[in-house]
């Protein structure tokens, strides 16, 4: 029996509005919503005056490292990081090593969650063998074992012929009526040899070589084409041009399974801040110009955008002092993401949850353990935030085993109080429960 | 002046500054012992990631005339070569007791990395692609005494051709000579430019070759036909090379000048020594004086500029 928890004074938000209301938690579901609820026989209280109840966040997009890389991150300090996050699901990217394109790997990554016990870990798998762009991972047999979601993240498969056939194949695969998806990382990789940063003025200026937008865009255009002829869903990870926004846009007007995530550095640095040499700065896809952070933050407004999704890219500190040609892309996201999506977006607070929690939960295949309406008899995924709350992330102080935040300094608006998984507690009051 | 990384960083001011100060310098050098004592007991260490043969000896040369001690540190000999990272590196050296890093690497941004890392100052010798301010600040050294210009460049039209895409020289250049107030223009084709410039452009050499003050030829390098920048060398020539007949076409005053080293028979292909405007053989000389220039800038205190006994 787990304990019965009683979250009191909140604002509960969900797909159905916002009314203030307590919750009762209780075996691992919700089990009372409603005004004033008796606390008496709450083995735990936890308090959210001033604070919004909501479902846990779903992350599309975290490279949590193990196996291979537990230097900068391992499974269980990336899940207290997502924990701290407001996270109750993330889907980890297959960019391991071994990568995650065989049954075993992908279980073991799924056991490490189950053992950390701090978030809901989802294995990627991979669509190619080794992520080498070559030959298609056993897309079936990692589908039966409960993949979902598909990607070569930290690079985008290459050949046209290999992506028309991984969807065509993909089609017929997945279960109870849910087809798994192919998350393509855009990026025609000619196009981008030795790039360091967003091709445009600054790159010029700093003698960078430059990531063009048109390498990003010439990706997800091939891609919702094939979509179009292959029917096969596509989500597009890490949209950050204004051009791609507009194809996406395009895509779903033509009523296109075309879904697409953001990430929160995208919503709020530009390529401007490469200026230092900083190799914080360095991510793939790049920072872009300011024009594209509005466009990308349009997209989310709109619609177009369904979800945000961390890109979280732990790097040992000693990666990040190489010089910048030489040093690995990728930020720190999930500690920081509900504070830099809360401070740069203009957006109707239910529609940022969404983007972090139901939209995402649905394209991850987890909607029915997730992002689930704060109803009686619901699974007790949730998180309590006070989406005033202004604070700046202090590297030192983060859960993640790395401290590659490219945010210090920066003003964050919205911080996580309580994170409940499956009926427990992982984080209460800003503190990781394990 | 703490640092000298790039062009931006000391702005019009500082820049004429040190051209100021170089012509106390090549005073110096002029001297029958042209040695002073100025850097007495500082000590520079070249820390080179990237072969460079002229400046590293430049530099060397100008710390010596100073009086200061120099440590040369190459890559070739170094246990970076075993792993250590530039971080340790530059912590290891600066341990040794080091006023000023001069650095010259490959990647773009180091200088401003290293800085984190150490008190003493620091000295661009030649960062990637982004810059490199000793030869913007002797190639404005050999402007200004060659054509007589000590107040202003106002006026002065100069021609940067070639490579500006993965040039240094080319970014800095185009900085100086602007703050200076000279009208630059490159000449290059589309693929050899960056994204964006800030400059006019043309393409073609012949449109501007019998109007200008300065010609300023960049080195053009082999592995830019293997990348489909250009046709070819011959082409490259023929399009953007100093030839015989562009050189009778250029003003009689006009300047030709080149970073080095020269590709004879590519952007060169004509005999420099034939040529009367050429002044390749000065910038080298000047290098000398506007590098003593900068470190008497970063580390002197007073004018200790008199003769050594």
């Amino acid at each position: 029996m787990s304990e019965e928890i009683l979250i009191r004074g909140g604002t509960v938000v969900d797909q159905a509005g916002e009314r203030r209301h307590d919750v009762r938690v209780r075996d691992g579901v919700v089990v009372d919503v409603g005004d004033a609820i008796d606390a008496t026989d709450a083995d735990r209280l936890l308090e959210a005056a001033g604070c919004v109840v909501t479902s846990g966040f779903v992350d599309l997009h975290a490279h949590l490292r193990e196996p291979g890389r537990e230097e900068a991150e391992t499974i269980e300090t990336g899940s207290r990081a997502a924990a701290l996050g407001g996270y109750t699901c993330v889907v980890a990217m297959p960019n391991t090593d071994p990568t995650q394109d065989s049954v075993s790997v992908v279980e073991f990554v799924r056991r490490q969650g189950e053992l950390a016990g701090l978030c809901d870990v989802r294995p990627s798998g991979s669509i190619t063998i080794g992520r080498l762009g070559q030959q298609l991972s056993p897309l079936g047999e990692l589908a039966a074992a409960g993949v979902h979601l598909f990607t070569d993240d930290g690079d985008g498969v290459q050949d046209p012929l290999l992506m028309r056939r991984a969807l065509e194949y993909a089609a017929d695969l997945g279960h109870d009526g849910h087809g798994i998806v192919l998350a393509q990382h855009c990026e025609v990789k000619r196009l981008t040899e030795g790039a360091v940063m967003h091709e445009g003025e600054c790159c010029s200026t700093l003698g960078l070589p430059g990531w063009p937008a048109i390498a990003e865009e010439l990706m997800v255009h091939r891609d919702i084409e094939l979509v179009r002829i292959t029917g096969a869903p596509v989500h597009i990870l890490h949209l950050s041009t204004a051009r791609s926004v507009d194809l996406v846009r395009a895509a779903k007007a033509d009523g296109l399974a075309v879904t697409a995530e953001a990430t929160p550095h995208h919503i709020s640095l530009t390529d401007e801040l490469l200026a230092g040499y900083s190799p914080l700065f360095k991510v793939n896809p790049p920072l872009r110009t300011m024009a594209d952070v509005e466009a990308v933050r349009a997209g989310l407004a709109d619609g177009t955008i369904d979800a945000i999704a961390t890109d979280h890219a732990p790097h040992a500190s000693d990666t990040k002092e190489r010089p910048l040609d030489q040093a690995p892309p990728g930020m720190l996201g999930l500690e920081t993401a509900l504070g830099v999506s809360l401070a740069h977006l203009d957006m109707p607070l239910v529609d940022v949850i969404a983007a972090l929690s139901w939209k995402p939960a649905a394209i991850a295949g987890v909607a029915d353990r997730h992002g689930r309406p704060i109803a009686p008899g619901e699974p007790a995924n949730l998180t309590v935030f006070d989406p005033d709350h202004r604070w700046q992330v202090q590297p030192a102080t983060l859960a993640s085993k790395s401290r590659n935040t490219p945010f210090t300094g920066i003003d964050l608006r919205g911080k996580v109080k309580h994170t409940i998984l499956n009926g427990t507690p992982t984080v209460i009051d800003g503190t990781a429960t394990r | 002046m703490k640092h000298f990384r790039s062009i931006d960083e000391v702005g019009v001011d500082g820049l004429v500054r040190l051209l100021d100060l170089a012509d106390h310098m090549a005073e110096v050098n002029r001297r029958p012992n042209p040695k002073v004592p100025a850097l007495r007991g500082k000590t520079v260490c070249n820390v080179f990631f990237e072969d460079s043969t002229r400046t590293r000896l430049s530099f060397e040369t100008a710390a010596k005339r100073l009086s200061a001690d120099t440590m040369n540190f190459a890559v070739s000999q170094s246990s970076v070569n075993k792993g250590e990272s530039l971080r340790d590196t530059i912590e290891t050296i600066g341990a040794m007791g080091v006023d000023a890093f001069v650095i010259r690497h490959g990647s773009s941004g180091v200088p401003w990395q290293v800085s984190q890392w150490t008190t003493a100052s620091v000295v661009n010798a030649g960062d990637g692609w982004h810059a490199h301010p000793t030869q913007a600040l002797l190639d404005c050294y050999t402007i200004r005494t060659a054509l007589n210009r000590p107040e202003s460049f106002d006026g002065l039209r100069i021609a940067i051709v070639g490579d500006i895409k993965h040039s240094r020289v080319a970014r800095s250049d185009i900085r100086a000579f602007g703050l200076l107030g000279a009208d630059v223009t490159v000449v290059a084709p589309r693929t050899l430019l960056p994204p964006s410039i800030e400059v006019p452009v043309v393409s073609d050499l012949d449109a501007v070759i019998d109007d200008i003050d300065v010609l300023y030829l960049l080195r053009m390098q082999q592995e830019r036909m293997t990348e489909s920048l250009v046709p070819s060398l011959r082409e490259y020539t023929s399009r953007f090379g100093l030839t015989p007949a562009r050189a009778a076409r250029l003003p009689e005053h006009a300047l030709v000048m080149h970073p080095g080293p020269m590709n004879r028979g590519v952007e060169m292909a004509v005999d420099p020594a034939e040529l009367p405007g050429a002044v390749i053989t000065q910038q080298v000389t000047n290098g000398i004086a506007v590098r003593m220039a900068v470190l008497f800038e970063l580390l002197g205190s007073g004018s200790n500029l008199e003769e050594s006994e």
